[in-house]
């Protein structure tokens, strides 16, 4: 078999690709070609490694040498100084602060985190079902078909704790057991992969870098419930996630991992793609449901919940694309080994992108129970130009900020529940001091105004209210009742919403309100805007014309 | 595996009309019958998902997006620059027929803000200067 | 591509695997260290590399990550090889093609290190 002294490891996530990855992975192919390297140096393109900022980056194995930046025109002098004279290119390196060039495994942003749903992003190349393999892929479904029952697997999910990462935090097994008791003649699978909250792209990565432990996730859930059929709802701004996918389900189809008598076994399971149309409320799972039926997206009443009466009126287990991705290590480790990380009420880890004003951004996988200030400082690298940290957005638009006075808050549901924020699907946008809560509140609420589906007055009409009050507050028009009818509308909206869209909606006015009232409060009776983004000026409500969904 | 659902057949329809990017009357009737739908359920879903169009669009759909993060990178100076060098506004089609300007959900590639995709290709780390290249190459080759 | 029909078959082909990625893992049994100075390039240090990568292949040993680094200063000595196995770091010199050979089917393959050629050896 073929030696490489040197795996050049090009990063071939969606923003690296974007930001110029595939002209250098061009460049440098060439220049191995004209230097005779072909032989020893494996050019390899690998799913996200996190540090999206820094792209496009390349890793060199086997020191573990990290590119950072990389132009085109930077490919021969790696190719002359590196691979052929053994001299790494140390102004094209990743630099730390204090002037050191690490490998891989000592920069701090890497070193504090903890790859379970990502241990492959990075090191395998994401098109390649043989690397997923040589790194124990597929080991978990065949250890559950040749030695598990199916409801060994339900209670081996129940005791690892693990809890949906897609927001909610429902307990991974439980939902998994309801489907199970559940008597029909066809079951579903579902991933949820319409990952649509601003700021959010961990799904993303993970399908594009390791699509294949999403379809092992799956297949042990279907082994589990008794279901032979598995659909992926994926959001169609995601093309390049829809491709891998599409060519990791071939090549499982070929080796037997998917289809019938899976491994030799009479377990029969295949798994179809079906992409979203643009719509943000096809994340509520009642709604995405909907749309994969091929209706439109509107959520409707639970119960009955998707586990007895979901798909096509089947039992349905959905999950999220990081749910799913925890699944293979939890059924090869064990639950004891799972449950090591995190803490005892939020075991295992969270995947979260990093954005905003902080040094380092991108994708990072930290164990449940990591303070904020970890995440920020240790791993982040602070507030840029030496500003100061205001607030953090987590949940996106459903959620809450997490303020300065609370950076130690551990991440976990309960801790960010008491907090007024939420751990939503892992978007955290880090503002600084220039930031205006008014303004974030707002905009979110825009947001959510336009995604609204329509169908109930709560979210319809309550929402576009508390758009137009705000929107009079940061122009300089803010009365003294504006506050508490925010607050009135909010509870209403909660309370009376249909779906999850329209009763969280409301969670980032009431968040900000609770921690930046005199913020508000300046803006209405002072008619400033401490911050200095609000405009004060006339308003004016932007309306979409190219969508129309609100039902007639 | 189990036939195309309407929205599936939605999208097949759609990316068929390259020069007008929108799914034409008689076609989402013919899709409705083959799905076994009625017509109001077929123009209910046709109305209700962003990236499809019941009218004619341009040739190459942009999809800005302005969400948190390209917010805070300033997207509105990208904003305004496209719309200055088009002519045109949001959900408005230029008056050559090749580019229609729209707003995008958020694209997931916040560590380049702010960021586009036109048709499937995505665009980051944007700045005036930069779109105003993009549009001129996409001219050049159209 | 054939189906894989059990637990075995599957093991055999992440065994395979994994040798083609031994590189990118941090679990090599030996480490190979070759300078690649002026001088060493010139005295044959690529042809030495290349000879000890087409031995290590056809002996179908693959726990092996290959580093190249700058020259090593003993100019004298080029090419320099060093192995780095079992807690200690090897150094030869003057290696040809054949020594390199050699070196690989008797040190690194089968720890047995090749005394006539070692110019250094420290602990690691």
């Amino acid at each position: 078999m073929k030696i490489y002294r040197i795996h050049a490891l090009i990063c071939a996530g969606g923003q690296c690709i974007t930001a110029g990855g595939d002209s250098f992975e061009e460049a440098l192919k060439r220049a191995i070609t004209e230097k005779g390297l072909e032989d020893e140096i494996q050019v390899v393109e690998t799913g996200c490694m996190g540090a999206c900022e820094k792209g496009p980056m390349m890793v060199a194995y086997p020191e573990g040498i990290l590119y950072v930046h990389l132009k085109p025109e930077d490919a021969n002098e790696i190719v002359e100084e590196h691979f052929l004279k053994g001299r790494p290119v140390q102004r094209l390196m990743w630099k730390e602060a204090d002037g050191n060039f690490p490998t891989l495994d000592q920069v701090p942003f890497f070193a504090h985190q903890t790859k379970v749903v990502l241990r492959n992003c990075g090191l395998i190349d994401s098109e390649n079902i043989e690397e997923f393999i040589a790194r124990e892929g597929y080991s978990a479904l065949a250890k559950a078909l040749s030695s598990l029952k199916p409801e060994e697997i339900v209670d081996e999910i129940k005791k690892s704790g693990l809890r949906g990462r897609g927001g909610a935090g429902f307990p991974t097994g439980l939902k998994w057991e309801f489907a199970a008791k559940e008597v029909s003649d066809q079951k579903y699978v579902v991933t949820n992969a319409d990952e649509g909250d601003p700021g959010a792209y961990m799904d993303r990565s993970i399908i594009e870098g390791d699509p294949h432990t999403i379809i092992e996730g799956m297949a042990i859930a279907g082994y589990a419930i008794g279901a032979s059929k598995g659909y992926i709802y994926c959001r169609a701004e995601y093309p390049i996630a829809i491709k891998r996918l599409d060519l990791a389900l071939k090549n499982a189809r070929k080796f037997g991992l998917l289809g019938k008598n899976i491994l030799g076994s009479d377990f029969n399971f295949d798994i179809e793609v079906r992409m979203g149309a643009g719509a943000f409320v096809c994340g509520e799972e009642t709604a995405l449901l909907r749309s994969i039926e091929g209706k439109r997206g509107e959520p409707t009443n639970k119960p009955p919940y998707p586990s007895q009466k979901g798909l096509f009126g089947h039992p349905t287990v959905i999950n999220n694309v990081e749910t799913f991705a925890n699944i293979p290590f939890i059924i090869a480790e064990g639950y004891e080994k799972f449950r090591r990380i995190g803490t005892e009420t939020n075991p295992g880890t969270k995947v979260f992108s990093l954005a905003g004003k902080v040094i380092t951004t991108g994708l990072i996988e930290v164990p449940l129970g990591i303070s904020l200030r970890k995440i920020i400082y240790d791993i982040g690298g602070g507030i840029p130009n030496g500003k100061k940290f205001k607030g953090a957005l987590m949940g996106g638009p459903s959620g809450g900020v997490v303020p300065a006075s609370k950076l130690d808050t551990p991440i976990d549901f309960e801790s960010l529940q008491e907090i007024d924020s939420m751990m939503g699907s892992g978007g955290m946008i880090i503002m600084d001091e220039d930031s205006c809560m008014v303004d974030i509140a707002k905009y979110f609420l825009k947001f959510t105004v336009d995604e609204s589906c329509g169908k109930c007055t709560p979210c319809r009409e309550g929402t576009r209210q508390m758009l137009e009050i705000l929107e009079r507050i940061s122009s300089g028009k803010g009365k003294e009742t504006d506050l508490e009818d925010l607050l009135s509308l909010a509870k209403t909206i909660q309370q009376t919403s249909l779906c999850g869209l329209g009763q969280s909606a409301p969670n980032p006015v009431i968040s900000t309100i609770r921690w930046f009232r005199d913020e508000y409060e300046a803006h209405i009776k002072d008619k400033t805007c401490t911050a200095g983004v609000c405009s004060m000026k006339k308003p004016t409500l932007e309306v979409k014309k190219n969508a129309k969904k609100i039902a007639h | 595996m189990q036939k195309k659902s309407l929205i599936e057949k939605l999208h097949d329809i759609q990316e068929n009309q390259k020069n007008t990017n929108h799914l034409p009357k008689d076609m989402i009737i013919e899709a409705a019958k083959e799905s076994n739908v009625s017509l109001s359920k077929a123009f209910g879903v046709a109305t209700f998902y962003t990236m499809f169009s019941t009218q004619k669009r341009g040739k190459h759909i942009i999809r800005i997006c302005q969400n948190q993060s390209c917010h805070m990178a300033n997207s509105a100076l990208v904003v305004d620059e496209l719309k200055k060098t088009l002519c045109i506004d949001f959900g408005e089609t230029s008056e050559d027929g090749l580019f229609t300007l729209e707003h995008s959900s958020c694209l997931g590639m916040c560590s380049i803000a702010p960021c586009m995709m036109i048709d499937d290709r995505p665009y980051g780390n944007l700045t005036p200067g930069k779109v105003v290249e993009i549009i001129h190459s996409i001219k050049v080759g159209a | 591509m054939a189906k894989i029909n059990s637990l075995e078959e599957l093991r055999k082909i992440r065994d395979q695997a994994k040798e083609s990625m031994v590189a990118r893992s941090g679990n090599a049994k030996v480490k190979i260290f070759a300078s690649m100075g002026t001088v060493g390039i010139a005295g044959g240090a690529r042809e030495a590399l290349k000879a000890m990568i087409d031995e290590l292949e056809k002996r179908d040993f693959h726990e092996v990550d290959i580093i190249e680094s700058g020259s090593m200063g003993l100019d004298r000595e080029e090419p320099v090889i060093s192995v780095e196995r079992d807690g200690y770091l090897t150094t030869y010199g003057r290696v040809t093609p054949d020594m390199a050979r050699q070196i690989i089917a008797q040190h690194v393959i089968n720890g047995q290190i090749v005394s006539e050629w070692v110019i250094a050896r420290n602990k690691k």
